[in-house]
C-alpha cells in the first residue's frame, strides 16, 4: 500500500464525495468526511517522510510508463503543499460540523460535504500530479466544486459572487489550456520532466513564450493577482463561514504551488527569469498587491471582506518571494504559503464563531465580544498578531525570510515596503480589537450571547497553536522550505 | 508567411476573441455563459487542428500500413468538452436560482438591487 500513496491522496477524498452525496444523514456525511480528511492527512504526512527521506517519488498510473503514461510525481513543494492543504481539510471538517448547520439548509449538508471532498481531492490532485493536462483537469474539479461551495449558502449575494468566480475563474483555467496545447504543439510531451527537458530545443520559436505568457495570465486570474483580484472579494465575503476558511487557506495557495511548477521546474529558472524577465513582470504587480490591498483592507466594515483583503495582500507576499528568483527569495515565498494558509486558516475559523453566535461580521457587531466571547477573540488577537508579523508567530519568520531575501538582491525600497505594509496590518487588526475589548456589549446583561461551542473553538485554537510552535521553533518548516527552494532551483541540498 | 495554410490557428483566434468579446461586453448572464462556451470551443479547435496529420485518416487501426492522425488531442478535447458542459451546467444552475433570489438576470438590475438598503 505504500507504494500507491501517492494515488491514494487523491482517491480517498474522491471516493468519500459520492459516498456522502448518497448519504442522507447529515451525521453520517460528517463522518465520512471526518474520515476521509483525516485519511489523506495521514498520507500526507507519510509522503512527505517518504520524500525527506528518500528524494522525489515517481508514480506511474495504471503501470503505464511515463512520458506517455500519467506521472505522479512528489518531491520536496509538493509534499509541503499536500501537507498543508491536507491538514487545513482535516482541521476544516472538524469545525464544519457546527459552523455549516447554521449557514446551509438542512436537506444541502451532505451535498455541502460531497462537494468539499471533491474540493480537497482537486487540490491535491493538482500538488500531486507531474503532468500538466492532469494538473488542468484537477484545477477544474476543484474550482467547480469550489464555485458550488460559496453558492451553496443562503445569502443570495454569494450566488452572483459565485457567478462572477465562475466566468473568471473558467477564463483562467481556459487561458492555462491554451498554453498547454501550444506546449504539446511544439514538444509532443505532457509530462512535466519531459518538457523541461524538450523545451529548452524549441524555445526558439514564438509559440514558448505565448505559451508561458497565457500560462502566467491563466494562473494569475487563480491566484487572483492584482488587477486580476476581481473575483475574490465578494467570494470570500458572501460564501458560508466554513468554506471562506477552506478556500481563503487553500485555493489560492495551490495556484502559487502551480505558478513555481510551471516556472521552475517546466520553463526552468534560466528561460523564466532570463529570457522571458518574469521578475519585471512580477514584481510590480506583487508590490502594488501588497500595498494597495493592505490600503483597502482598512477602510472595509465588513471583517470577512477585509481578510479577503488581507489575503490578496499576503498572496503579494508569495509573489514576492518567488519573483526574487533567490534561495532565500523562494524559501520566503514557499514558507509564506503554509504560514500565511494557518494564520487566515485562524481568522477566518474565528469569524465563523462569531458569526455562529452573532449572526454578523460587520464591526459593529463584534462591539464588546471581548468580554462574552474571550476564546474567540484571544484566537483573533493571536492570529491577528501573527498577520502582523509579530515575534514568536508564524508570521514573523515568513516576513524575516522576506525581507533578508529583499535585503540581499539589494532591494532596500522593497524591503521598508513589507514593513509599512505591516504597520498598515496592524491598524485593520487594530479596529477589530478596539471594537472587541474597548467598547460596551450593545445588548443588556441577560443576553444568551455565550462563547462558541467546543466543535469550533478546538480546530480553531488547534491553528493558533500550530501558528505559535511553528513561530517559535521554525526550523522544521523553515528547514523543508528551503530544501524545497534549493531543489527547484536547482543549486543542490 | 503561410497564411491560407494556418488558417485554422486564425479561425481559433478569431473565435477565442469573439467569445471573450461576448463575456466582457454582454450584461445578460446566459449571454455570458454562451460568451464562456464559444472561448472554450475555439480552444477545441486549436487542439483538434492541430493534431491533424497531412494525409492522415481518422486515428482507428485499420489493416497495413496506413498513417494515422493523432489521437491524443482528441482525447484531451473529449475531456475539456466535458469540463466545459460541466462549467455551463453549473453556470446555468447558478443563473436559475440568481432568477429566482433576484427576478432578473442582468447584470446592471443585479447590481441596482444588491445597492439598496
Amino acid at each position: 500500500m505504500i507504494a500507491h500513496l501517492p494515488v491514494l491522496q487523491v482517491l480517498v477524498p474522491l471516493l468519500a464525495a459520492p459516498l456522502c452525496a448518497t448519504v442522507r444523514n447529515r451525521r453520517v456525511a460528517w463522518a465520512v468526511a471526518v474520515a476521509a480528511s483525516w485519511t489523506s492527512l495521514w498520507i500526507a504526512i507519510q509522503l512527505l517522510t517518504l520524500v525527506l527521506a528518500d528524494g522525489p517519488i515517481s508514480y506511474a498510473l495504471g503501470g503505464w510508463a511515463a512520458p506517455w503514461g500519467i506521472e505522479y510525481r512528489i518531491d520536496t513543494v509538493s509534499a509541503f503543499v499536500l501537507l498543508t492543504v491536507s491538514a487545513i481539510a482535516a482541521l476544516v471538517t472538524l469545525y464544519a460540523l457546527k459552523s455549516i448547520e447554521r449557514e446551509v439548509e438542512a436537506s444541502r449538508v451532505s451535498l455541502f460535504y460531497a462537494a468539499f471532498m471533491l474540493s480537497v481531492a482537486g487540490l491535491l490532485g493538482i500538488t500531486v500530479t507531474g503532468d500538466v493536462f492532469n494538473l488542468f483537469v484537477f484545477l477544474e474539479i476543484s474550482s467547480l466544486s469550489a464555485y458550488a461551495l460559496i453558492a451553496i449558502g443562503q445569502n443570495r449575494k454569494a450566488l452572483t459572487a459565485a457567478f462572477q468566480y465562475l466566468i473568471m475563474g473558467s477564463v483562467g483555467a481556459t487561458f492555462i489550456l491554451i498554453g498547454i496545447g501550444m506546449m504539446y504543439v511544439m514538444t509532443g510531451s505532457l509530462n512535466m520532466a519531459d518538457l523541461a527537458e524538450l523545451l529548452p530545443q524549441v524555445s526558439a520559436s514564438r509559440t514558448i513564450p505565448v505559451a508561458f505568457a497565457f500560462l502566467t495570465v491563466g494562473i494569475s486570474l487563480k491566484l487572483a493577482l492584482f488587477p486580476l483580484h476581481l473575483w475574490l472579494p465578494n467570494a470570500y465575503t458572501y460564501a458560508p463561514s466554513t468554506v471562506s476558511v477552506f478556500m481563503a487557506s487553500t485555493a489560492t495557495k495551490v495556484a502559487v504551488y502551480m505558478l513555481i511548477r510551471f516556472f521552475f521546474t517546466v520553463f526552468g529558472p534560466a528561460f523564466s527569469f532570463d529570457v522571458m524577465q518574469l521578475d519585471r513582470v512580477l514584481l510590480p504587480l506583487a508590490l502594488l498587491a501588497i500595498f494597495s490591498m493592505s490600503l483597502v483592507a482598512i477602510f472595509q466594515t465588513n471583517i470577512k471582506r477585509m481578510l479577503a483583503y488581507s489575503s490578496m495582500a499576503q498572496v503579494g507576499y508569495m509573489i514576492l518571494g518567488i519573483s526574487m528568483a533567490s534561495v532565500t527569495g523562494l524559501t520566503a515565498g514557499i514558507l509564506h504559503l503554509f504560514n500565511h494558509a494557518m494564520i487566515k486558516a485562524a481568522l477566518f475559523m474565528a469569524l465563523g464563531c462569531v458569526m455562529y453566535r452573532v449572526g454578523s461580521v460587520h464591526i459593529d457587531s463584534m462591539r464588546g465580544l471581548g468580554k462574552r466571547m474571550p476564546w474567540t477573540m484571544a484566537a483573533f488577537v493571536i492570529a491577528g498578531l501573527s498577520l502582523i508579523g509579530v515575534p514568536l508567530t508564524v508570521g514573523f519568520v515568513s516576513k524575516w525570510y522576506l525581507i533578508q531575501g529583499a535585503l540581499e538582491k539589494g532591494w532596500w525600497p522593497v524591503a521598508a515596503l513589507i514593513l509599512i505594509v505591516s504597520l498598515m496590518a496592524a491598524v485593520y487588526i487594530w479596529r477589530v480589537v478596539e471594537a472587541a475589548y474597548f467598547q460596551e456589549f450593545p445588548g443588556d446583561d441577560d443576553d444568551e450571547l455565550k462563547e462558541a461551542p467546543l466543535a469550533m473553538l478546538l480546530p480553531t485554537w488547534a491553528l493558533i497553536l500550530v501558528n505559535l510552535y511553528f513561530g517559535i521553533d521554525a526550523s522544521f518548516t523553515a528547514g523543508v522550505a528551503g530544501a524545497a527552494a534549493r531543489s527547484l532551483l536547482g543549486v543542490g541540498p | 508567411m503561410n497564411v491560407l495554410g494556418l488558417f485554422n490557428y486564425w479561425i481559433f483566434i478569431f473565435l477565442m476573441m469573439v467569445g471573450f468579446y461576448i463575456l466582457i461586453s454582454r450584461g445578460n448572464l446566459v449571454k455570458k455563459i454562451v460568451g464562456l462556451n464559444i472561448f472554450q470551443t475555439s480552444v477545441f479547435i486549436l487542439y483538434i487542428s492541430m493534431g491533424n496529420v497531412r494525409g492522415g485518416t481518422a486515428p482507428i487501426l485499420v489493416e497495413g500500413d496506413a498513417v494515422y492522425s493523432n489521437p491524443l488531442p482528441h482525447v484531451l478535447i473529449l475531456t475539456a468538452i466535458v469540463v466545459g458542459v460541466a462549467t455551463t451546467a453549473l453556470g446555468l444552475s447558478l443563473v436559475v436560482r440568481i432568477k429566482e433570489a433576484y427576478g432578473t438576470i442582468e447584470e446592471d438590475e443585479i447590481q441596482a438591487e444588491d445597492l439598496l438598503p
